[in-house]
């Protein structure tokens, strides 16, 4: 029997979102601009692009923070302009929104598998604890698939990442955590 | 939104401001002092989330001014006589027991405290409660192991855990007085009644202490002055610190 995937509602309306805009082609531009902490996602996939609304020459590009200090948002907002510049747009506003509040909810499923594929467990590989925290164990290692590790800190490189090794193949890895 | 209330939800912003980028400047201070390295990053991370709450309440701050100064003349510009933080936040580092003993007091007081600010009618700052109740779950989990470590641990580390717990109890008073300006917000279901949380926090910590076989200290003292613009000597140190570049290079970029 074939399965069925499920897509969580929140990236279900943000692809509605994205496929209905009248601005699809800045959608799909702005899908070209990585995250300068994890360079194989996009803003897209990360889901921090939020809204983009066109008025005229005037372009107004809404993203969201993931975590209150990500300092990444300075950069991304730069990128944005740049490569909105390089396509002819000169007019560009980069708002930020803080409500609702990200959820790691709303990266792409295909942002998941690059992440994977980029040595990050994403956040499903990783059954939550009681307190819908990340777990002191067996999140899935993204290099040997093995689910016999551990944590080693609960906070990794960057604010929305923990620190897990691999007891098996002994790497150790990021995990995204689910916030 | 009358001129009282605005004034009022100014005032709040800074204070709610101040008390992060202090607790965040003290807590970046353990950047590559951590015992080992994987701690040394979790602290480097927690001193962000409060940065950059602070940034947030700032920039709402100068939103509200609306008198040409930014989030950086907030954090930058402003004497610690104009500081309004909870002196909780702002005591020396001391010793690594005495840090964590600490953020577990501001931990337990985000729990407490940001779910009522998240019921604010005012829309900037529940959506800035929202992000920071996410982030304040990771930090309490990571505060409470280590106060039950060190509580629990050797006869060193108790001691020295203990020691910070009773150095520390009389500045958590504070943290639950209203006056004037926050009674206002409050009424106006703007602003959080802090005087109501006091028991559920005093729980919260009791049972933690107790569990890592420490001793709730008697209310016998408490300092105050934080919300006044009266600070102890330390502030003053810290700021002359976290603001040197700013102010020696004004406009400075890279």
């Amino acid at each position: 029997m074939n399965e069925i995937s499920l897509m969580p509602e929140e990236q279900y309306r943000r692809l509605q979102q994205r496929n209905a805009a009248d601005v699809k082609d800045l959608w799909d531009l702005l899908d070209q601009v990585k995250d300068p902490e994890v360079p194989v996602l996009s803003i897209w996939d990360l889901g921090i692009l939020r809204d983009v609304e066109r008025d005229g020459d005037h372009i107004v590009v809404t993203i969201t923070p993931t975590y209150s200090g990500c300092p990444a948002m300075n950069t991304i907002t730069d990128d944005v302009i740049a490569a909105l510049k390089a396509s002819g747009y000169d007019q560009v506003e980069v708002k930020t929104k803080l409500s609702p509040a990200w959820s790691s909810e709303w990266m792409s499923p295909d942002g998941r598998r690059k992440l994977r594929n980029y040595g990050i467990a994403p956040p499903e590989d990783a059954e939550l604890d009681d307190d819908g925290l990340t777990p002191d164990a067996h999140a899935q290692c993204p290099h040997c698939s093995s689910r016999n590790t551990r944590r080693i800190s609960e906070f990794g490189s960057t604010a929305c990442k923990a620190l897990f090794q691999c007891n098996d193949c002994n790497e150790p890895f990021d995990y995204f955590k689910k916030i | 939104m009358s001129d009282a209330i605005k004034a009022a939800t100014l005032e709040y912003a800074t204070r709610l401001g101040d008390d992060s980028v202090v607790l965040g400047h003290r807590i970046s201070e353990w950047v590559s002092y951590g015992p080992f390295l994987e701690e040394d990053i979790a602290y480097g991370n927690v001193a962000l989330d409060y940065i950059g709450r602070a940034r947030m309440f700032y920039t709402y701050a100068a939103e509200l001014a609306d008198d040409g100064r930014t989030e950086d003349d907030f954090a930058y510009m402003r004497s610690d006589r104009d500081y309004r933080n909870l002196l909780l936040m702002e005591m020396p580092k001391g010793d690594f027991a005495y840090s964590q003993v600490r953020q577990l007091f501001a931990d337990v007081y985000y729990t407490v405290m940001l779910p009522e600010l998240l019921q604010s009618k005012d829309e900037t700052l529940s959506a800035i409660a929202a992000k920071a109740i996410k982030e304040t779950k990771y930090h309490l989990r990571r505060s409470r192991e280590w106060v039950m470590r060190l509580g629990d641990g050797t006869e060193e580390s108790h001691k020295r855990t203990q020691k910070a717990v009773d150095a520390l109890w009389g500045f958590t008073h504070e943290l639950f007085d209203m006056d004037e300006t926050e009674q206002m917000l409050a009424d106006a279901g703007i602003g959080v009644d802090v005087s109501k949380l006091r028991d559920t926090w005093l729980k919260m910590v009791s049972d933690i202490l107790t569990e890592a076989t420490l001793t709730v200290p008697e209310d016998d003292w408490a300092v105050r002055g934080g919300r006044t613009g009266y600070h102890t000597e330390h502030l003053g140190h810290m700021l002359t610190e976290m603001q040197i570049v700013h102010r020696s290079y004004p406009g400075c970029q890279w």
